[in-house]
């Protein structure tokens, strides 16, 4: 069965793609006879898209077959959505790994294996994680571009004021607790001023939460795992929270909170001691904490500890090739010289980021400007490092999650309820997109072989 | 007909041409297709799978949705007649010759030109619980009132208390009501004066003026704001998404139909979901105008009739 976009989607897009490469024009254009150009959108924006604004520039003026235009888009993945079933898509993007489910289920991507094969891309070359990160239901999708692991960061200032060692993070969740207990401090009318930590601070990582409570929340098939002691302990520690700090209080305290991307982000101006993190964060607080603003990284407290294979959450952002290019022999062109060791570690450095390949040069270390890279590096390779929930109902999923888990915060729900209804909700969800999924699946996996054929 | 005639008919057609190829290709064609994507499994990437009513039938028993519907009522219920009686009230005092008129009607106008988005994040920073100017004007009475009362009462933390959530996104609307009191006033100033002479002649008080003479002559302009604001209403959008950074606010309390909508079509990729709640918001504002329209038009007095 094949699908033909709805005439009017197509115009529309059409419309928009052509106001699209109006402005990308300006950006510069291809020099020599005729190159092939790709149209590579990506949703970086700032010092992280001009680190590979460079690399696009050095691509281009390697060769004179392909010239890459690259643009910087919002909401990227609604838009490469439309522009998808508009049938004018991109020809490389540069998606998150949570969209993969979602848009290979859809037939929004291009099977990745032989090409990747054909460009001597192989395994063994990345760290298992960001390998794995790339694949779903058999088939490869993606390309890493820049990854990242996730680690407690905390404020050794405010440990010194509540007098904990500076040098000695919590190990277990238990002592993240207790820590956290010290360094809470309260306003005389009992507002709440500062606080050890809060899960809810960031909280971008809130499905993938129960992992340090030792289980997962997927199946990897039909079953959400939101029964298992692992997430009955997460939501019970949530509720927790209102219990000892005051729902109101907490959220309260949130609402003051300033931007992430600022001077007033609540790590730096000392509101919230203990966070999780991702590695980028080290950048942030070069830009904008104050003066000797001192910090440290280890692995994120578990239920357990595990000292010798800490646990760690890893991502990563993707490069794909949609469904429908006109170039996708160019184009993965252009994703392998990305993925070449050099030139991955000179992007990867100017993002602040660590190495999703096997191999990294003491080059890499020694100018990175990251002061704990080796420890996100070494927690990246730990065995225990595992990708991040990556559902196919995702958007779903979170949603409902961060709505249930503020009203266990906000001491409105009872844990155990909220755990309950999520389930519930979540489950019929699953099910309905595997149900779509099972109409599809044999002629999607027919066109996948076909892709892959040599 | 005549070929004078039918030239006359051609050149009709080929002016409202522009129109009619506009309201096909984007209004008529997009709504003949939603309400076949409401029978349909669509993800907008793949073909569209028939389910007959099963989107329906989802719909019912989706929790979610009754929330939503229940959150658009609520608030049409609520900021409708509130910002009717603010404008109306304003529009009155704004009609009084008094110095610097031409000001303060401006004034009151001036948040209309700010744009939602602008709105919503101001609007985020005003109805902060702990630095947002709203509290720090409440904060004081509340004080006297604890004092006075050995009571415990506290500003509200607007945005992240479900119960709370819903009544700073009323308030959050009335900072537009300058658009509607600039109709009523246009209306107020069509109000012939000898009503007002005669009903003073007859010893009538200005209450009784505004009820018997004001409000019956500003009737079509009330029944037009009033169903203007209805659909509006129902389609309340833009402000409480930014407002809740794209989510539904807290325990759902700032979700709307309008934007359950949205996160099914874009977000979810539940495109058949999304155009069966669409038909159901379509044909709830369509009951609703028409019933008003069946029932208001009895109480409107128009002049000319």
């Amino acid at each position: 069965m094949k699908y033909s976009p709805h005439p009017l989607l197509t115009s529309t897009v059409a419309l928009i793609l052509l106001g699209l490469g109006w402005q990308g024009c300006s950006a510069g254009k291809p020099k020599g006879q005729a190159p092939v150009v790709l149209e590579y959108w990506e949703k970086w924006t700032g010092f992280e898209r001009e680190a590979m604004a460079r690399l696009v520039d050095e691509f281009n003026s390697s060769q004179n077959r392909i010239f890459v235009r690259f643009l910087s888009v919002s909401r990227i993945d609604q838009k490469m959505m439309l522009a998808t079933a508009g049938g004018v898509p991109p020809d490389v993007v540069g998606l998150w790994d949570v969209n993969l489910p979602s848009y290979a289920e859809n037939n929004a991507l291009l099977p990745l294996d032989r090409l990747a094969r054909e460009a001597g891309l192989r395994e063994k070359d990345y760290l298992p994680v960001f390998w794995k990160l790339c694949h779903y239901r058999g088939h490869q999708w993606a390309l890493p571009s820049t990854p990242s692991v996730v680690a407690l960061h905390w404020n050794k200032k405010m440990f010194r004021e509540a007098g904990l060692d500076p040098e000695r993070p919590p190990r277990t969740l238990a002592e993240l607790e207790s820590f956290n207990e010290k360094i809470t401090r309260k306003n005389s009318d009992g507002s709440l001023a500062q606080i050890g930590h809060m899960p809810q601070e960031p909280g971008w990582w809130m499905p993938d939460f129960p992992s340090w409570f030792g289980g997962a929340s997927w199946d990897g098939g039909p079953h959400l795992l939101l029964d298992s002691p692992s997430n009955r302990a997460f939501f019970q520690w949530l509720q927790s929270y209102p219990a000892r700090f005051g729902g109101s209080e907490l959220f309260k305290l949130r609402g003051g909170f300033g931007t992430f991307a600022s001077p007033d982000n609540p790590f730096f101006q000392g509101k919230v001691a203990m966070i999780l993190q991702g590695v980028w964060m080290d950048n942030f607080i070069r830009q904008y904490a104050p003066e000797g603003f001192s910090y440290g990284v280890a692995p994120f407290p578990e239920s357990t500890p595990h000292p010798e294979a800490p646990l760690t959450i890893a991502q990563t952002d993707i490069l794909v090739i949609p469904t429908g290019t006109r170039h996708p022999r160019e184009a993965m062109e252009f994703i392998s010289f990305v993925q070449q060791q050099k030139h991955m570690e000179s992007l990867c450095m100017a993002q602040r980021k660590l190495s999703p390949l096997a191999k990294v040069s003491d080059d890499f270390y020694r100018r990175h400007p990251h002061p704990y890279l080796r420890e996100f590096q070494r927690l990246s390779q730990s065995p225990r490092a595992q990708p991040t929930l990556c559902l196919p109902t995702m958007r779903e999923y979170s949603n409902d999650l961060i709505i249930y888990s503020n009203l266990v915060l906000l001491g409105r729900m009872n844990g155990e309820q909220a755990r309950r209804e999520m389930a519930a909700r979540q489950q019929k969800s699953l099910t309905a997109k595997l149900d779509r999924w099972e109409r599809v699946s044999a002629v999607r996996t027919a066109v996948w072989d076909q892709e892959l054929r040599p | 007909m005549t070929r004078k005639e039918k030239r006359s008919t051609l050149q009709g057609l080929l002016f409202i041409a522009p129109w009619m190829v506009g309201f096909l290709a984007l209004n008529l064609y997009p709504f003949c297709a939603s309400v076949w994507f409401s029978l349909c499994d669509y993800s907008v990437l793949s073909q569209p799978v028939y389910l007959g009513i099963r989107n329906f039938q989802n719909l019912i028993h989706d929790p979610v949705f009754w929330k939503a519907l229940t959150n658009t009522l609520l608030f049409a219920a609520v900021s409708i007649p509130l910002s009717t009686i603010v404008s109306i009230g304003l529009a009155v005092l704004l009609n009084q010759p008094a110095g610097a008129q031409g000001f303060f009607r401006t004034l009151f106008f001036l948040p209309c030109l700010v744009p939602a988005i602008s709105l919503a994040i101001l609007w985020q920073w005003m109805l902060n619980g702990q630095m947002g100017l709203v509290n720090m004007a409440l904060r004081p009475g509340l004080d006297f009132l604890n004092n006075l009362f050995g009571c415990t009462l506290r500003a509200p933390d607007w945005l992240n208390d479900p119960s709370w959530a819903l009544w700073g996104l009323v308030l959050t609307g009335l900072w537009g009501t300058g658009q509607a009191m600039v109709i009523y006033l246009a209306g107020l100033q069509e109000i012939p004066a000898e009503l007002y002479e005669a009903a003073t002649l007859d010893g009538t008080s200005a209450w009784q003026r505004f009820l018997h003479v004001t409000l019956p002559m500003l009737s079509p302009v009330i029944f037009f704001n009033v169903l203007m604001g209805l659909i509006g209403a129902l389609q309340t959008f833009a402000v409480p998404y930014i407002l809740t950074g794209g989510g539904d606010g807290p325990g759902r309390s700032l979700l709307f139909l309008a934007t359950y909508i949205y996160q099914n079509a874009f977000d979810f990729w539940n495109m058949g979901y999304a155009s069966a709640l669409a038909l159901v918001l379509f044909l709830m504002i369509a009951i609703l105008t028409l019933t008003a329209v069946h029932f208001g038009e009895k109480k409107v007095h128009y002049e000319g009739r």
